[in-house]
């Protein structure tokens, strides 16, 4: 096809002289401030390749010497050094005398929120509140394994039956229905006995039955009127605060095979500063003894 | 200039327009569902099939490969005919093979996704079976595209089929590359990368970003240099331009890939060169927003009587929004914030939504009346309704998304007086919760003008008002005009 160049009668422009389905194209020059937003996007990149590293070569960082590692490692410098000497001090305290201390406390409640929003709170809840399925609640003041600040303590250093530290807190209770100490008969009469122990029984001639299996086979651990033990991490029985569930059903399903709890042994993850820390502000969420 | 007629191919073109449609609807309505589920994830109904991660692939492939992909086989096999006066290299009998392979590619990788096969690349997760197939189809695709170039009676290669070109032959390097990989061999369809670790990630951003720069720019580049010019019945705003961009955007945008791994185990150096090169893209983009907007000089009043012109025009303005996006995440100060929250989210959506959706829809509003033989579309009403519908849809959707995506890095990092961090994950995750809402409201918005669009378009087949019959084949036109 010949090129035949026209004149575009609405901008004044030449055409290219081109023509495609219909199609025809302006030769309208690059527009200036395009092209030299082009050109200063390009002075900017050569600028900042010579300043950063952008060259494969070992040891080339650019002019700057900057680097990402040398950044972070910089950063975290930064924050160790403003925060070490509290950290310090927090160390070598105990829970006690964190608690004991105006200063000390409102540090340790202010990190240790944060301590446990990070470690804790996918299991207990953000604010401490636990959740079905075995996750106590930590804002209350029942408390399996003890509650107050040694105790917290202990089970945050330590944790519960877990494989990582020797003194983690340990204890079984018998799978009554799997291994068949009792019969099912027997774990719904059971049942009806922990639900009476609450005055919640609606059965008395079953829990009636109940109550001497239940003397035989819960009190050691659970207490006679169902009072719990801390020193086992037997729950209180009596009350109207359930890990895993408050009917009858659920509570002879736990009983033929019962799912404890596993926690981590918090030393090994965190600075003995942090669980400190972590200790007051457990203590502090409500229910500390 | 020649004088005989040319019987152009049009069935499977006619069938890419229909595909196109079909997914886009398909696409969209996955979207919407999986926005509702991260707003009420009780609706990941806890069935396998219908969880959030096997349904986004889905969402994500039916968008960019199923209505993009048809949208770009449609329309460039159309153009390419047509700006180069000659049939489609192997005919009918091509044009249908590419349609059902292609549709076969899009089957079973979405069978795939939804029984868990995947190779857990984003937007290459198919495995290696159907990697082969899309290789073949890809080939011929390339054949039957540069075979039309070949024979064409136009002296010059117009600059649409630059860009489709452009697109052709990078997806199928980007393709092949990613996705090298040996199979393990016992039916389960899982294969192993050649690649590892941090060159693995390489590799794969280098595809994925290019992915978008080739697939999603150049391919609806061409698109528009077709459509803006046929809608406002102009001239192209600036030969020289397009000539300019078209060979800085291709040079620069393959550089780009590294800046979505800024901070990660990449080195300095090549997330260094991400940045720079990203930035340098900024221009080459907006040059492609430039001849498509001034194109219109002297028409806009088009924009007034046609509803489908408003779409491209529309497309065009968040092409350009989103190519200056890009660059600003891409810088490393402001990636810090915005990596791995919604505003990324945010971004791709003004591309895909207003940029990839509107200038698609602008296609098949002025292809599906010249393709069926129409004196018009069945209603202009409608498309008015598709176009305010969706791009309220599009606003919601992004404005939702920079909000929530903003808020989420700001609160990742934010500390107490004490410099302790302020907040936990959770509370991050709770607070975005009424813009996830916000979010499948905007899906919702831009689904429905989509089910409008599918109406009228439907409609314009069985019920719009014929041509008179001279004028039926649109490759008459064209030889009429001549």
């Amino acid at each position: 096809m010949p090129t035949k160049i026209e004149k575009d009668a609405i901008t004044g422009t030449d055409t290219t002289g081109h023509e495609w389905d219909g199609l025809k194209e302006l030769n309208t020059p690059l527009p200036t401030w395009w092209l030299y937003t082009f050109y200063a996007c390009c002075v900017f990149a050569l600028v900042w390749v010579v300043l950063y590293p952008a060259i494969p070569v070992q040891g080339w960082t650019g002019i700057t010497g900057w680097t990402a590692r040398g950044a972070i490692n910089g950063e975290m410098e930064t924050a160790r050094a403003r925060t070490e000497p509290m950290l310090a001090r927090l160390r070598s305290a105990t829970p006690e005398q964190i608690a004991a201390n105006p200063e000390l406390r409102a540090y340790a409640i202010a990190g240790g929120r944060a301590v446990f929003a990070n470690n804790c709170a996918a299991c207990h809840g953000a604010g401490g509140q636990g959740a079905r399925g075995g996750y106590p609640s930590l804002a209350d003041d029942e408390w399996i394994w003890g509650g107050d600040l040694g105790a917290i303590h202990r089970t945050i250093t330590h944790g519960i039956r877990n494989h990582d530290s020797d003194e983690a807190r340990v204890s079984m209770m018998p799978r009554f229905g799997v291994d068949g100490v009792l019969t099912r008969a027997q774990i719904t009469d059971v049942a009806e006995q922990v639900l009476a122990l609450g005055n919640r029984s609606t059965d008395a001639a079953m829990a009636a039955r109940g109550a001497p299996l239940y003397a035989e086979n819960c009190a050691s651990c659970h207490g006679e009127r169902g009072e719990g033990n801390t020193d086992v991490g037997a729950p209180n029985l009596s009350d109207r605060v359930w890990l895993h569930a408050s009917d009858r059903a659920g509570i002879a399903a736990y009983i033929a095979n019962p799912q404890m709890g596993v926690m981590p042994a918090f030393a090994q993850r965190l600075d003995p500063a942090l669980v400190n820390m972590l200790a007051v502000y457990v203590h502090s969420l409500g229910g500390g003894r | 200039m020649a004088s005989r007629d040319i019987t152009y191919v049009e069935g499977p073109i006619k069938a890419f327009a229909i595909a196109t449609m079909f997914w886009g609807v398909v696409g969209f309505l996955v979207g919407v569902v999986i926005a509702s589920q991260l707003a009420w994830p009780l609706l990941n109904l806890d069935l396998e099939w219908t969880t959030f991660g096997r349904l986004r692939p889905v969402h994500t492939s039916a968008v960019i490969f199923a209505f993009g992909g048809n949208a770009l086989l449609c329309t460039s096999l159309y153009i390419v005919q047509r700006t180069c006066r000659a049939r489609l290299f192997g005919g009918d009998d091509m044009g249908w093979f590419l349609f059902w392979g292609y549709q076969f590619v899009i089957v079973t990788a979405a069978l795939g996704y939804v029984l868990g096969v995947t190779q857990g690349k984003e937007y290459a997760e198919p495995e290696w079976y159907v990697d082969l197939w899309l290789t073949v189809v890809w080939v011929f695709y390339l054949i039957a595209f540069g075979g039309t170039l070949i024979r064409r009676e136009e002296p010059h290669i117009y600059v649409a089929n630059w860009f489709f070109l452009a697109f052709i032959i990078t997806v199928a390097m980007l393709h092949i590359v990613n996705n090298l990989a040996l199979p393990v061999g016992d039916g389960s369809g899982k294969s192993y990368g050649l690649a590892a670790g941090v060159q693995d990630a390489m590799i794969q951003w280098w595809y994925g970003h290019n992915a978008v720069g080739f697939f999603l720019t150049a391919g609806f580049l061409g698109m528009m240099y077709y459509f803006i010019p046929k809608q406002a019945e102009r001239p192209v705003y600036s030969y020289r331009l397009s000539i300019v961009h078209f060979w800085a955007l291709i040079f620069l945008y393959i550089w780009a890939g590294p800046h979505h791994l800024h901070y990660t185990a990449l080195p300095d150096w090549a997330q260094t060169l991400g940045m720079v090169f990203s930035i340098m893209l900024w221009m080459p983009s907006w040059g492609g927003m430039i001849n498509g907007v001034m194109t219109l000089s002297g028409a806009w009043d088009k924009l007034r009587t046609n509803p489908g012109l408003r779409f491209s025009v529309t497309a065009v303005g968040f092409y350009g929004m989103s190519t200056f996006e890009g660059p600003v995440m891409s810088i490393k100060a402001v990636n810090a914030l915005s990596h791995y929250t919604d505003w990324t989210i945010g971004h791709v959506h003004s591309g895909a939504m207003g940029w990839v959706g509107f200038i698609t829809f602008g296609a098949l509003y002025w292809l599906f009346p010249v393709l069926w033989g129409k004196r018009s579309l069945y209603s202009e009403r409608l498309v008015a309704w598709h176009f305010w519908i969706a791009t309220l849809g599009i606003v919601l959707y992004i404005t939702a998304m920079w909000v929530s995506g903003i808020m989420q890095g700001l609160m990742w990092r934010a500390y107490d007086e004490m410099g302790f961090l302020q907040y936990s994950f959770i509370e991050t995750v709770a607070a975005m919760h009424p813009y996830y809402v916000i979010r499948f409201l905007g899906g919702v918005l831009y689904l429905s003008g989509a089910l409008i669009m599918a109406y009228n378009l439907w409609k314009t087949v069985t019920a719009a008002p014929v041509l008179e019959p001279a004028r039926v084949s649109p490759g008459a036109i064209a030889q009429a005009a001549e």
